[in-house]
């Protein structure tokens, strides 16, 4: 299989065509069985976060030890010359690009990631979330734990519940699923949270089907995959709030006629959205999803940086 | 037409951008930075028409507009036509079509998109909806907005 993800940037999920996807799930796979530990031996990788973002900063970096790089960086946005001194972006990054091989970053700002590709010179930009817009590689981990828990990534009925307005993950998410056959959507949220108007017309221009539902239980029997995301409290007025928090979490006793492949995955972090008793369920992967964050980063770190991969 | 002429004297050399719905052409003038050359324009606004009833006029002396330029055009003004004058003879005379790309001149609605901020210029794709209307894409924030929302 020929590597055309060798030196491209990581921007934006819509930007890999389903065969470099499948070519990520399937380095991924390779991965999890045999750890490469010296494929990037000797090259040297910024983690340049303008804000905070542990989970995913920690993920990269792990990512980046494990296939034997170095890496170099900041994980506080206030604290460096953009911020202190009115350095621009675009500068920050054409600066940082002549010390390294790769650059990871996150910003507050949607477009920033596409923004530092302009400036990058040539050296291949990560993106690790930009504002509510793109997260690629959650959206590659996702759907890493999809394919490796069902086998495959089309012909399943997929729930997504909670903020599908500003929740970035579940637009990627579905956006790639939306490039395979046969997947049927239920999208579960506020009113004030539903999924916008673009990504369903996504769907339709696939002949892709998707419905909104009031609840959890009225379709836990027909669902493969429950993607949970957290009820942003900053998004709605307290009212609101309080009625949709208390209507989307999800406890074990919803889950007795669930299939017995249906898996739960959520970005985390978790805040009330799934009750802990949730986790002691079969049914819980989100912990083992974002375990799979790893095997995705060094997937697409390797595939990115080598162009001879296997 | 005799008004017209009387109106909005003749141009020697340069481009005339005519059939400009009402209201459009002062706003065509600082989105294509018409305003910041120096060479000689002549403006009509509101005059009469048969295709529009009531339409506005550029006149730009010794300038001959891209064809990305015109392109853009069709965005504010799909019935607008474009005429190339030399020796004050009509040499050529262009329709603009919509383009798949618009760079520069509009400015992303999400208020939170990079483009605002930094040493970039916007840029944006034109999609086709399933009801045949148009949305325009930020290449950077990558949201959709309907043609109206981004035009006003």
């Amino acid at each position: 299989m020929r590597n055309s993800l060798y030196k491209k940037n990581i921007i934006s999920i819509n930007d890999l065509q389903r065969n470099e996807l499948e070519l990520v799930l399937k380095k991924s796979a390779i991965l999890k069985k045999q750890p490469a530990p010296n494929l990037l031996k000797n090259k040297i990788i910024a983690s340049c976060f303008f804000e905070a973002s542990t989970r995913t900063r920690l993920s990269f970096e792990t990512a980046v030890y494990r296939l034997g790089a170095s890496i170099i960086g900041f994980s506080d946005g206030n604290n460096i010359s953009l911020g202190k001194k009115g350095e621009t972006l675009a500068d920050t990054i054409s600066v940082i690009s002549s010390y390294v091989d790769a650059i990871i970053i996150r910003h507050p700002q949607e477009g920033s990631a596409r923004l530092a590709a302009e400036f990058s010179n040539n050296i291949p930009v990560f993106n690790a979330g930009d504002g509510s817009n793109q997260h690629p590689t959650q959206t590659l981990l996702d759907l890493f734990t999809i394919q490796e828990t069902q086998n495959r990534l089309n012909d399943l009925n997929i729930a997504m519940v909670g903020d599908l307005k500003y929740g970035r993950t579940v637009h990627s998410l579905t956006q790639a699923l939306a490039k395979y056959k046969k997947n049927k959507f239920f999208f579960i949220s506020p009113d004030a949270l539903k999924m916008p108007n673009y990504i369903n017309d996504t769907l339709l221009e696939n002949g892709i089907s998707w419905i909104r539902c009031q609840n959890i239980e009225e379709i836990i029997s027909e669902i493969d995959i429950l993607y949970m995301t957290r009820v942003q409290k900053e998004r709605l007025d307290s009212t609101e709030y309080a009625n949709a928090k208390s209507k989307f979490i999800l406890h074990s006793k919803m889950l007795k006629n669930a299939r017995s492949n249906l898996k739960i995955l959520h970005p985390l972090p978790r805040i009330d959205e799934i009750d802990h008793d949730v986790d002691y369920t079969p049914y819980a992967w989100y912990f083992k999803q974002a375990a799979n964050g790893i095997y995705a980063r060094q997937a697409i770190l390797s595939l990115v940086l080598i162009e001879n991969h296997f | 037409m005799q008004i017209n002429k009387l109106q909005v004297e003749a141009i020697k050399c340069g481009s005339v951008i005519d059939h400009i719905p009402s209201q459009i052409g002062f706003k065509l003038l600082s989105l294509f930075r018409f305003t910041e050359t120096e060479k000689r324009i002549t403006i009509g606004l509101n005059l009469p028409s048969q295709k529009l009833g009531k339409k506005d006029i550029i006149k730009i002396e010794n300038t001959f507009l891209s064809a990305d330029q015109i392109n853009q055009l069709a965005i504010y003004s799909p019935c607008a036509t474009v005429n190339y004058i030399d020796q004050y003879n009509l040499v050529g005379k262009i329709f603009p079509t919509l383009p798949k790309k618009i760079d520069r001149i509009l400015i992303c609605p999400n208020s939170n998109c990079i483009s605002h901020n930094n040493c970039i210029t916007s840029s944006f794709l034109f999609i086709k909806k399933l009801d045949n209307n148009m949305n325009l894409k930020c290449q950077y924030c990558e949201k959709e907005f309907s043609k109206n929302i981004v035009l006003s």
